[in-house]
């Protein structure tokens, strides 16, 4: 039977696991079985609550246990921390597990752990929760499992029969800076797990070709996560590393953890008034871009440009550098091209691809369908706009990058700027030196 | 101007339909009966519903247009809105409109009508998306899930399926509060039910509470370990509640469970 004794421990594994930024529930479709408790709808998942930060909850997002023999610098469960230290009992969590799912407040299971006496040992009981889940249990939902780094090639292969996705943090994309802030980890500890996982995912699609029956192995395939703002890496090492981690074949998201300075001891890590949100969110869009809007990442980030603008959206960044490829004539010219003009996003360039079969598209139409033609207006021709003598078009050829810029950028953002570059003097208490 | 007033159904919608071909007329706008008429409103036709009539014209539909588009006027339909009523019927006619063998004007997003159902559809499958994400249950001492809503649209006939598959091992009743009426699945099946006494809600209607006699004594504990799971997980250095908000509208609150 569950207690208030419960209670406190789902607090404090939940903090100590929401550091880690996947959520998601996608990437599979399972229908409802005879005798087994829920589905997966598959899509982008499904996500019931939002947190007061925003985030979305979908899988009960939690750890097993918070103690941790590692001591990585940029993590809150380090085995130096002084923090209030939990162990979920195994039959706990299954009723949690259970009951929150009968509720419909979660989709799912996200399960970590800190390791205890070695990587096995804690991947063993990982993977029995997720065999419990399913056979006692009857538990049909998702099933998010980490992966501890360094845990044999057995167990990975069994929890991949339960789990849905399975997921191995790089943390840092160079290996010298993860090796600084994380003594006892590699990078080879990192990419063998995920390379047995990825064997084992295309080794069952191979079996499945000739057997319909055999059971499908981490069938929404992998994730992993790097840490933004903790080390002197750039975007474009960051982005070059995601971009080679979507070119392995079971890798489905990576996930960018701007870093929340929760270590302020510790001389190695830089001391963060704030996480950085605006950069961590240029990430995002920067990914978007490489997985919906067919961009390469050298597109994205060169080396003159070997950190993401934070002014200007990465998409619009792109098309202010490369005033030769616009202006894009929306009537003629291809999805992939239109796709890219700053202010058309996929929907509407389905939209306009689909509906310009029938007739003309005008301005008007393209406000209708959702397009911001603030941005847009700049790369586009739609034949209404060149009007000659009378009324000459003002496109970003006309106007030049450099004096577009500033045009695109709002009001608030530019004052936001110039108060960044005033200082300040504080003589609040916030000064303990 | 030529005005069709119509009783709001979608039977309704297709015998106007029916009435624009049989009469040769073009009406400019739907009226629901007893709304008032626009200015410069000279000729008023009343739509005398008929299922056979509605009948014949889905029928027609059904011909020409592909099956999602038939989905997208049905799906469209269920959203209430007054607003939707004339676009429906101009997208309806201009199907029977169109020369034999002309491309399906139903991925024309230029056509103002087409576009206009197209975004209340999608409005409306947000709101479905929005009953999976929200739907809150909580257990009856029978062993009974009950989740109650009050949606925008009316999505609960959308969401049952979805339900019906994902807790198809326990009994629930989903009750739509805004519209009276409500589904239950009994393990077997889902019928759809009205309660013919409302004084005697074993609930309360305001906040979706079931009454303390017939709650089951674990869910008080469950529904505190789940808004202690809520408050832990959030990271209060990205403290972001405008983005929660744009998430997880003010309105769907009142019956969840963690911001109770």
């Amino acid at each position: 039977m569950l207690t208030e004794k419960t209670l406190e421990k789902l607090r404090i594994l939940a903090e100590s696991a929401k550091y880690d930024v996947s959520c998601s529930s996608s990437g599979t479709v399972r229908g409802g079985k005879q005798g087994m408790v829920g589905n997966t709808v598959g899509g982008v998942g499904i996500c019931h609550s939002f947190a007061d930060d925003g985030r979305c909850i979908s899988l009960l997002k939690v750890m097993l246990t918070n103690y941790c023999m590692y001591d990585c610098a940029y993590c809150v469960n380090r085995r130096s921390n002084d923090i209030k230290r939990a162990t979920l009992a195994v039959h706990e969590l299954e009723e949690i597990v259970m009951e929150f799912y009968r509720r419909n407040y979660i989709e799912g299971l996200f399960l970590s752990s800190g390791v205890v006496r070695n990587p096995d040992y804690t991947m063993e009981r990982l993977v029995a929760i997720a065999k419990d889940l399913r056979t006692v249990h009857h538990f049909n939902g998702y099933i998010h499992l980490k992966s501890i780094p360094g845990a044999s090639r057995e167990l990975l292969s069994e929890a991949g029969r339960y789990a849905d996705r399975m997921s191995v943090n790089i943390e840092m994309p160079n290996e010298t800076s993860l090796k600084m802030l994380a003594p006892e980890k590699d990078h080879q500890s990192v990419f063998t797990p995920m390379r047995f996982i990825q064997q084992g995912v295309l080794e069952n699609k191979e079996d499945r070709m000739h057997l319909r029956h055999v059971p499908r192995f981490v069938p929404a395939g992998q994730s992993t996560q790097m840490i933004v703002g903790a080390t002197a890496e750039t975007d474009r090492d960051i982005l070059h590393m995601s971009s080679a981690m979507y070119g392995q074949p079971t890798m489905r998201r990576v996930y960018y953890s701007g870093y929340v300075s929760v270590n302020t001891y510790d001389s190695r890590l830089p001391v963060l008034k704030q996480p950085p949100l605006v950069r961590e969110n240029r990430l995002y869009q920067a990914d978007w871009l490489m997985r919906f809007y067919q961009f390469r990442v050298e597109e994205i980030v060169d080396e003159a440009n070997a950190n993401l603008d934070l002014e200007v959206d990465p998409k619009l960044s792109w098309a202010l550098r490369h005033p030769e490829q616009f202006p894009v004539d929306i009537n003629r010219d291809d999805y992939e091209k239109i796709l890219r003009v700053p202010g058309i996003g996929v929907k509407s360039a389905t939209l306009i691809v689909n509906s310009r079969r029938f007739n003309r598209i005008t301005s008007y139409h393209l406000k209708k369908m959702g397009v911001v033609m603030k941005k847009a207006k700049y790369f586009i021709t739609c034949h209404e706009l060149t009007d000659g003598y009378a009324n000459p078009i003002v496109g970003i050829n006309e106007l030049h990058p450099e004096r577009l810029k500033p045009m695109l950028i709002s009001k608030a953002q530019q004052k936001k700027a110039a108060a960044e570059l005033q200082l300040t003097l504080d003589f609040g208490e916030g000064n303990e030196e | 101007m030529l005005v069709y007033t119509i009783d709001r159904t979608l039977d309704g919608i297709l015998s106007a339909v029916f009435d624009a071909f049989s009469l040769h007329q073009q009406p400019e706008v739907l009226v629901g009966k007893g709304e008032p008429l626009p200015l410069f409103c000279e000729e008023v036709h009343e739509v005398r519903t008929a299922d056979d009539r509605a009948q014949r014209v889905w029928a027609g539909l059904e011909k020409r247009v592909s099956k999602e588009a038939m989905r997208l006027l049905a799906v469209s339909y269920l959203s209430e809105l007054p607003e939707l009523d004339t676009p429906l019927f101009k997208y309806m006619c201009k199907v029977f409109q169109q020369p034999k063998g002309a491309r399906s004007i139903e991925r024309n997003f230029s056509d103002s009508d087409v576009l206009a159902v197209t975004n209340i559809f999608r409005k409306v499958m947000h709101e479905r998306l929005r009953m999976m994400q929200f739907v809150r249950f909580q257990k009856a001492k029978d062993g009974t899930y009950l989740g109650v809503v009050s949606p925008d649209h009316n999505v609960l006939p959308l969401v049952v399926a979805h339900f019906q598959d994902r807790f198809g091992t326990q009994p629930w009743l989903l009750y739509d509060a805004k519209r009276r009426y409500g589904f239950y699945y009994d393990q077997h099946e889902v019928t759809r039910i009205t309660f013919r006494d409302e004084e005697a809600l074993p609930f309360d209607l305001d906040n979706g509470k079931l009454n303390d006699e017939v709650l089951s004594e674990d869910d008080k504990l469950f529904q505190d370990l789940w808004r202690t799971y809520f408050k832990a997980i959030c990271i209060r250095e990205r403290m972001n509640p405008k983005k929660q908000l744009s998430d997880m509208p003010r309105r769907y609150w009142k019956y969840m469970t963690e911001k109770q």
